[in-house]
Formats: structure tokens, sequence, C-alpha cells
């Protein structure tokens, strides 16, 4: 048991304290099998048990059309750059509930994940990941509807939309969604390891954020009547995302370069940011929650 | 080249204790303006004091390690010994990656696979087999390791019949069977385990145990085993580190280290025992005194002393009990069909055994004081008592440690 000089290799040396930067991203890698087996779990352990199954993937979106349908489209009137309502509506939430998810999912990755985070050495980061990838799978069920939706308002009212090309950049405007929303996840995530106070303001603050997007109405219609205010909604970087969206899909919406490459700038300081400050209280966090 | 595989240099680490709340935001901006700001050294680890439970502190910062050193060699088993709150599990834990050092370093070749806990991960809705490729994962096994032993995991969990039922519907046992027969198949060069083997039945517990011997002797590699329980450890440590209120006390082979512990803990051996308690039982135990100095081989006297208020026949029972309790042997005048009349007031008995066999080492005695079913008195665990190196023959010394406890002369003919 003797100590030997300094000079030797050693594969791993832990330290109390290291580089800001020093992100772990080839572990990371290493476990990038766990990454696959979390989202196996995800989706199995979602529908284990249930009579519907998958089939809940469906339902929330489509009572939620049906609800911003009659309330926004009807009662409040509120115009939908000449789209048919059901796929304005049911276009912009399949967008954001992706977003949503993942935000709300990855903030609270450090409390629910406490009791295996305390056990278990990983690399953090491949929770909230997998919580990412799982997302997708339930986004890619949901984009199903909504392509059923348009096959549909094809046939019944053909030319009430049209696809354009920029959905060519549709891979681009989900890797901005599932970015942004894991950045500021994480953000969050980190901080409530300490101060519990921002989970409450998460679940509400998101909702509220909803209706700073443009997911209920265009862009067009809020620039019309609340002209001053627009560019808080314009400064929301959702709302490129979405607008993007829309345009891609359906044909209508503001989509400029310059506001999707807003987004964009905002979606990496926040993921770096996010990963930052993650993989900070990451090393210490077990001590604290 | 040195085959040192873990390095531990003046590692160290501090919690908070008491509530974390109120006043945190302050003084977390505090600590970050004085430390990053002004490039002063943190307040937060000026004060401190070595983590003793029992005594108040007069502040919240404990130091669970403080200024440990040691090294582990490549094929070496280590047993990690030490009173609740000595800092073991902390020191796993900083070995497991799963908290960081507050300073200090710990430097490692190799894969380190721990076991803070079996089972880690495991999600009641999938199945045994779902489960092994996650709980695999989550300990660092590739998909590929896992699936080409996977015969191999199911078999030793002996659950073959359960493997594609949701884990939700095991039982304990079978839940901690497949949890353990995952964590036994890791290709990792070391390997920490933390008092799994509290839980599953014996015949699993010795399927463990084994497990784990082969894993340090016959395939070199190197474990690091937390246990309260000193025969477990004794069994397949090589060497030990004695951890007390965050400190190393001791390390070296395990027998010392074990004994040191045991002695620092208060298990120090006597030759007498006095009840002290006051209760007020018509018949009670006063003292139980060993005559002569106990060793393997060597005559035993004891005399009993019992204060009676009633007059009425009794039978007496000493119980022999390892250092982790478990029973090894039993002087009961019962069974020699001795009864004793007791007279109000004071008895003496006297008792002997011409060949004591039991192995050297501690032994926790308890005394039985009733007849006919009725227990008139008993304690529990009431003294330690120690057996020195004996032997049973003239020319046979037994040799210490051997893990049997009972020592039996016994003819032995060629023919």
């Amino acid at each position: 048991m003797d100590l030997k000089p300094k000079e030797e290799h050693w594969d791993l040396v832990i330290k109390g304290h290291s580089s800001l930067f020093d992100l772990k991203f080839a572990d990371v890698w290493r476990y990038r099998d766990l990454l696959g087996m979390f989202v196996k779990r995800d989706f199995i352990s979602f529908y284990k048990q249930t009579i519907l199954g998958p089939l809940w993937f469906f339902i929330q979106p489509i009572f939620t059309t049906l609800v911003f349908t009659f309330i926004f489209g009807n009662l409040a009137g509120i115009g939908t750059d000449g789209l048919p309502q059901p796929l304005f509506y049911l276009c912009g939430i399949t967008a954001w509930n992706y977003f949503s998810e993942c935000l709300t999912k990855t903030s609270t990755v450090f409390r629910d994940n406490a009791s295996i985070f305390g056990k278990v050495y990983f690399p953090r980061l491949i929770m909230p990941l997998s919580i990412v990838v799982s997302n997708l799978v339930r986004f890619g069920v949901q984009l199903l509807l909504l392509a059923v939706m348009m096959a549909y308002y094809a046939i019944v009212k053909p030319g009430s939309f049209q696809i354009s090309s920029a959905l060519l950049l549709f891979p681009l405007l989900v890797l901005l969604m599932a970015a942004l929303g894991l950045g500021v996840g994480l953000i969050i995530t980190a901080m409530t390891t300490k101060y519990r106070d921002l989970t409450f303001l998460v679940s509400f603050g998101v909702q509220l954020l909803m209706y700073g997007t443009t997911v209920i109405y265009p862009l067009s219609e809020a620039k019309d009547k609340f002209s001053e205010y627009a560019w808080i909604i314009e400064m929301n970087p959702m709302t490129g995302i979405i607008e993007a969206f829309r345009y891609a899909f359906l044909g209508q919406g503001e989509f400029t370069m310059a506001s999707i490459g807003y987004s964009a700038v905002v979606t990496v300081v926040m993921l770096l940011a996010g990963v930052v400050i993650f993989n900070k209280t990451e090393r210490n966090f077990v001590d604290t929650i | 080249m040195s085959d040192t595989v873990i390095k531990v240099e003046n590692l160290s680490k501090a919690y908070q204790i008491g509530q974390i709340g109120t006043g945190t935001v302050s003084r977390d901006i505090e600590r970050f303006v004085r430390t990053k700001v002004l490039g002063k050294e943190d307040p937060f680890l000026k004060i401190g004091e070595t983590n003793d439970r029992s005594k108040k502190g007069t502040s919240n910062i404990v130091w669970s390690l403080r200024d440990i050193n040691f090294g582990i060699n490549q094929g070496d088993a280590v047993g990690i010994i030490g009173k609740n709150g000595a800092g073991k599990s902390t020191l796993l834990k900083l070995l497991s990656r799963v908290t960081s050092p507050t300073t200090g370093e710990i430097s490692v070749k190799g894969r380190i696979a721990s076991l803070l806990e079996v089972g880690t991960g495991f999600h009641p809705e999938l199945t045994g087999r779902e489960n092994i490729y996650l709980n695999g994962a989550i300990l660092g096994m590739r998909k590929k390791e896992i699936t080409r032993k996977l015969d191999e995991i199911i078999d030793f969990s002996g659950v073959e019949r359960y493997i594609d039922t949701p884990v939700k519907r095991y039982s304990s046992g079978m839940y901690v069977r497949l949890a353990f027969a995952v964590a036994a198949h890791l290709e990792s060069e070391i390997l920490i385990v933390d008092e799994v083997l509290a839980v599953g039945d014996a015949e699993f517990q010795k399927k463990c145990l084994g497990k784990m011997g082969d894993i340090s002797k016959g395939e070199g590699r190197t474990i690091l085993f937390v246990s309260h329980n000193m025969a477990a450890i004794q069994n397949f440590c090589t060497k030990g580190i004695f951890l007390k209120n965050g400190e190393i006390d001791s390390t070296g082979g395990i027998a010392k280290v074990v004994d040191r512990y045991l002695q620092s803990e208060k298990l120090l051996y006597s030759t007498s025992y006095k009840n002290l308690k006051t209760t007020a039982k018509p018949i009670r135990l006063k003292s139980f005194d060993l005559i002569n100095d106990l060793s393997t081989g060597a005559p035993m006297n004891f005399e009993v002393c019992i204060d009676s208020q009633v007059a009425r026949t009794t039978e007496f029972a000493i119980g022999f009990r390892s250092i982790d309790s478990s029973a090894v042997m039993q002087l009961y005048s019962g069974h020699v069909g001795e009864f004793f009349d007791l007279k109000e007031g004071l008895n003496v008995i006297q008792g002997s055994l011409g060949s004591l066999p039991l192995s050297s080492g501690n032994y926790v005695l308890n005394f039985w004081l009733g007849s006919g079913g009725i227990e008139y008195d008993f304690h529990s665990a009431a003294m330690t008592v120690l057996v020195h190196e004996g032997a049973i023959r003239e020319n046979g010394p037994i040799s210490t440690r051997n893990g049997y406890p009972v020592i039996l002369d016994t003819k032995w003919i060629q023919k």
C-alpha cells in the first residue's frame, strides 16, 4: 500500500473541482446504449396496463384542438391566416407540445431521478437526452395525426392550404425545439436542486408562455391588433420556430431567415448555458436535493 | 511499474447539516463573492470539525471524510469497516462518482462498477429480461456485452421461469437475486459493494459471497466491500480499512484491522458480568464469572450467582454467539439433567467444561434462567469473551480464523 510517483497513467482522476467546460461528451457517447434503453423504458411504461395504449398519444391533441377551435376560433373569433381552424391549431399544438414536454420533463430531471442518481454513476446528461428522444417518438406519432388531418382537408377543401418548400427545414426546426426545451429545462433543473421555488414557476410559466407564442393566433394577427407590443412575441424564440413550422406544413405564417436565425442563436446560447450549468450541478447535487 | 489501481490522496468531503433553506441564497452569494471575486479562502470550509455523531457540534459543517490517504493494489479484496456514520458510504459514493469530493483526489486505473444498492433503476413495469438490459446499461455495460451474458445472468439469478414477467410481480427475494445477478456479471476491473448481502435467503447469500470470492481471487479483480458482517468481511477480504469519525484509524491485513475495530467499538472482552439492572424479578442472575482464561481445547470453569426471593427449581443456560451474532454453542443444564433447587437469597452454582471446542476469537454470551418453559431471567449479549489460541491435542495447534467456530477432537485411523 505505498504511494508511487505521479507520472503513472490513470484512467480516471476524480477531483473536487474541474474545469467549467469539461462536459464529458466522450462519456455520454460511451453510454449511448443506455439512452436507447431509457427511451424504450419510457415508451413501454407509458402504455402498459392501459386499454387504449399508444392511442393516448392522439387523444390529447385532438381534444385540445377541438377546445381551441371552439373557444379561440369561434367564441373569440381570432383569425387563422385563412387556414382551416382545426388544422391551424393542431399544427401549433403539435409543435408546442413537443417543446413544452421537453422543457417540463427535463426541468425536474434531478428531482425525479434523485434516488437513481444517488446510487450509481452514469453521465447524467443521458437522462435529459433520453427525455428529449422519448418525446420525439411521441411527437412523431402526433405528426401522423397532423398528416391525416391534412389529407382530410386536401380532399374536402382542396387548396385551403399548401405545403411549402420550407418543409426541407423540418429537421432543423425539430432540432431547435428540442435543443431549446432541453437548454431551458437543464438550467431550471440545475437551479431547482437548491431552490425548489422554480418548479412552481415552470408548471404555470410554460402554460402562460404558450399564450406568448403564436400557437392560438398567427403573428400577423398580433401585429395587426397590438402593433406596439408585437415585438415581445417576436422576442420569444419559439415564435419564429412555430411560425416556420406552420409555414412549412400549411403555407401560411411569417417565416423569415432572420426570425429563424434569431431563434437558432438563442437556442444555441441556452443549450450551452444549460449543459454547462447542468454539469456543474451534477457533481454535487446529491448532497443538496 | 506499480500495480496500484486506486490511489486516494488527501481526500475530504464536507457536508452541511441541518436545514438547507432560508439564508442559503445570501450565503451562496457571499461564498461566490469571497471565493471567485475576491479570491479568498472559502469561508464554508474553514469551520468544521470531526464527525462525531453523538456530540453536539458548534458549526453546521461536518467533515464526513477528512484527509484520507490510501492505495489499493490490483486484486486486493478490501473490507471497509467502521461504525454507522464513520464515512464508509461517503467514501464509496466518492469512489463511484455519485458525488464529488470537497478537496483531494482519487486516481483510478480501469473501470469501476459500484453496487451501492442492487436493482438501481429497475422499472416495475418492465419484464425481468428488459430490466437486465436496463440495469446493465445503467451500470455501464454495452448492449452486446449483456446479450452475450444474458443466459449466464438468468441462470445465476435462478428466476428463469419469471424472466418475461414484469418485475413488479416478483417477490422481493427474486428481485434482489435478479439485480445481483446483473451486477455480478459486470466486466469491470474494480467492483464496489455496499452491504448488498443483507438481503436474500441464506442460500443466495452464500452464492453471492462465493461469486465475490471468485471475482477477487479467481479473476484477479479488485473489490471494495463495506459491511457490518465481520464474518463475511473476514471470509474473503485480504485487507481492511477502518474508518473512525471520517478519518482512517488503521489499515493493513484484515485480521488486524477487524481486531482493532472490535476493540475500539468496546467489544473488548471481559471475564465477568454483573447484573446492574434494577428490575424486580423474583429470580435474577446476579453475576457470572469466568474462573480461568478461555482458550481452545482448555478447560472452562465458571461461577454463576443467582439472587432469588423464592424457593424454586431452575435451569441455567449459556449461549455463545459469534460477533456477527450467529449462534455457535450452548451450555444448558437441562440438557444434562441438572436442575438447581434455589433457596431464598444468594445461590452459587459452579460449572465446568473439560475442553472448550471453540476456535480463537471473540464470542458474545447470552444467559438464560428458567424452568419448564418459563423464563425467569434473560440477558442478551451480556458480555463478550475472548478465546485464546490453543490446541485440542498437544501436537495440533489450531490456526485462527479458518472460518469454523467449533473445533472437536476426532479419532483418525488409517486403514
